[in-house]
């Protein structure tokens, strides 16, 4: 029950700038949610600090689950290395976890080649992970090109924040 | 469905006939030209029981108008009625008004319910009848039969094939950008008679035509897993293509149907790769440590042009159709992507990525001769008209808008937006139907 509801509360950390995304997911989350007991009632209580240990919730919002890219680039930044360590030690530790990375492009390329594009950010994020010791068997990876933006705008900023690869416990792929 | 036959020249009556006067004297367009003056041309209205002759009518001026060549006139202009579609017109009325072409018909209901729909089109200042022809079909396909006749109208006066009984399918998308629904749609290329292929429950991208125009093939998230698919469009069939270790994308038909070309992607690369779809043996065309992807034949089969970033950004290359020989072909500022042969074999269109702007150009399969039809903030993916001198492509607003279609003439003029209901990309434009 709580690998469901948790994961929205911890996008909604980094989602809550924007009022719109916020409300969405407000009503996603209630929507879900709507018999469970510890439901949250208000963004204020969706703190840092209530996240248990080991669950997805800590590691949303304790360790990071995403990192980003420079524009047209699949190298690993350092800021993104250090996310990256971070998440490779959580990973280890709790073990039972097997993860997705989707890896995402910004809009300002053509559609299949960004779709290629996430694919290498996403590649590029499971080999650093797996050289920090999480094993390849736990890793899937999956492209979603210049699909699902979080970031909807129109300037460099905000398509900052679309090159990403994001570490998802469990989820899809292949 | 739909049976055509010619009719014999009505202007026979007259003795005008035997004037064989030859067919490069009579009125005429000339396409390569650019911004040419659209031939004004009177569409009146077909002689009909009920107000199917007017709504055939004004479908075949639509297509003749937003083609950019022909400026159809004002009915209210018009001085002669014509009652009688078999009696040669008074070409002196149309010639006053200026109407250089003139089509009459006439539509009825035959005994057993089928339409029987016949047009002719005359020369007003040759004062001959330059083509006549009549066709049989089912009364729901008036809108095809209105633009076969537009189509034969256009061929008859440009020289060229006409492309206005087509569909386009494409991606019709919905909802805020960070929520995006899609889901492929199919219209007529005046987009009318447009529905839903697919639900909104998965990504779907880049579905093009078969060349029998009875299948798509596209790119589907269903379950999680991105892969190629084929529907079937009579009977909502669908299979994914092939059975690839990942993520395979960017699908077309090979020019013989045969053929699905793709590119499937292997850690960090994407390489070419062929299903036949009969034997369903896959056969791979690129090597590369890079982004090979977007492949389009040559309209012979033998080349395929695709778009790699081997040399560090994203060109245009060509090679042979068993992946022999792979020349880059783009070497302008910036980056190529998204090329697509033309059905005329003669120029290859793409999208351009150059000072922080997106143009849709073409270029001859050589490389040489590139012309930019478009540019600005996004235009992407182009495809192209059966007959080779129309290309439609995708417009991306900045900030929270979606795409919509646009249609452009070869020559870089005549640029119109194709209407949908809601957001649309990813157009693809049938093949004509003999």
């Amino acid at each position: 029950m709580s690998r469901t509801e948790v994961p929205a509360a911890g996008r909604m950390q980094t989602l809550a700038r924007n009022p719109a995304i916020l409300a969405l997911f407000m009503g996603l989350a209630l929507a879900g949610c709507a018999n469970k007991k510890n439901m949250p009632n208000s963004a204020g209580e969706l703190g840092l600090n209530n996240a248990t240990p080991g669950s997805t919730q800590d590691f949303t919002v304790n360790v990071g689950d995403r990192i980003f890219f420079d524009t047209d680039s699949t190298s690993i930044r350092a800021d993104a290395a250090a996310t990256l360590d971070k998440q490779a030690q959580w990973l280890q530790r709790y073990s039972n976890y097997a993860i997705t990375i989707e890896g995402h492009a910004d809009e300002r390329g053509t559609r299949e080649y960004n779709l290629a594009l996430g694919a290498r950010r996403a590649t590029a994020t499971k080999q650093y992970l797996a050289s920090r010791g999480v094993p390849a068997g736990r890793m899937k990876t999956i492209s979603y090109g210049k699909e699902k933006p979080v970031a909807v705008c129109d300037d460099i900023s905000c398509w900052s924040q679309n090159r990403r690869a994001v570490t998802v416990l469990g989820g899809a792929g292949m | 469905m739909l049976r055509r036959t010619f009719l014999h020249s009505a202007a026979g009556l007259t003795g005008l006939a035997a004037a064989a006067t030859p067919a490069w004297a009579l009125v005429e367009i000339n396409v390569n030209k650019g911004n040419v003056e659209p031939l004004p041309i009177a569409v009146t209205d077909f002689v009909s029981s009920g107000d199917l002759g007017t709504k055939i009518t004004d479908v075949i001026a639509a297509d003749l108008k937003r083609s950019g060549l022909f400026a159809p006139v004002s009915k209210q202009a018009f001085i002669e009625k014509i009652s009688n579609p078999d009696q040669p017109p008074r070409f002196e009325d149309w010639k006053v008004i200026n109407a250089q072409a003139l089509v009459t018909g006439r539509v009825t209901q035959e005994g057993d319910g089928r339409l029987r729909a016949e047009f002719r089109l005359w020369d007003t200042f040759a004062g001959q009848q330059m083509t006549g022809q009549q066709f049989y079909t089912q009364p729901e396909n008036w809108r095809r039969v209105a633009h076969i006749i537009a189509d034969a109208i256009y061929e008859r006066i440009t020289g060229e094939k006409g492309y206005f009984d087509t569909r386009v399918v494409y991606v019709a998308e919905s909802g805020p950008k960070n929520a995006r629904k899609r889901q492929l749609a199919i219209m007529d290329q005046d987009g009318a008679n447009a529905r839903a292929l697919t639900n909104s429950n998965d990504i779907v991208l880049t579905p093009r035509f078969s060349p029998s125009r009875q299948e798509i093939t596209y790119m589907s998230f269903e379950g999680q897993q991105p892969r190629v698919y084929l529907l079937q469009l009579e009977t909502g069939q669908r299979e994914v293509v092939g059975n690839f270790p990942g993520m395979t994308f960017a699908p077309r038909f090979s020019p013989d149907g045969q053929r699905v070309i793709m590119s499937l992607q292997q850690d960090g690369n994407a390489n070419i790769y062929t299903m036949d779809l009969r034997s369903r043996t896959t056969t791979r065309l690129t090597s590369t440590a890079a982004i090979d992807t977007g492949p389009s034949y040559s309209p012979d089969g033998s080349q395929i042009v695709f778009e790699s970033d081997r040399g560090g950004r994203q060109q245009l290359y060509v090679m042979g159709a068993d992946g022999s020989g792979q020349n880059r072909i783009s070497f302008g500022d910036g980056s190529y992507s998204t090329p697509v042969w033309s059905p005329r074999g003669d120029l290859i269109a793409f999208t351009k990525q150059s000072g922080g702007k997106f143009s849709i150009g073409v270029m001859k399969p050589d490389g040489s001769g590139e012309r930019i039809l478009t540019t600005g903030f996004h235009n992407e993916g182009p495809t192209w008209a059966p007959n080779g001198r129309v290309l439609m492509f995708f417009r991306q607003p900045a900030g929270s808008g979606g795409p919509q279609l646009y249609s452009i003439d070869l020559t870089g003029y005549n640029e119109q937006q194709v209407q949908t209901a809601g957001y649309a990309s990813d157009p693809a434009w049938s093949p004509l139907l003999e």
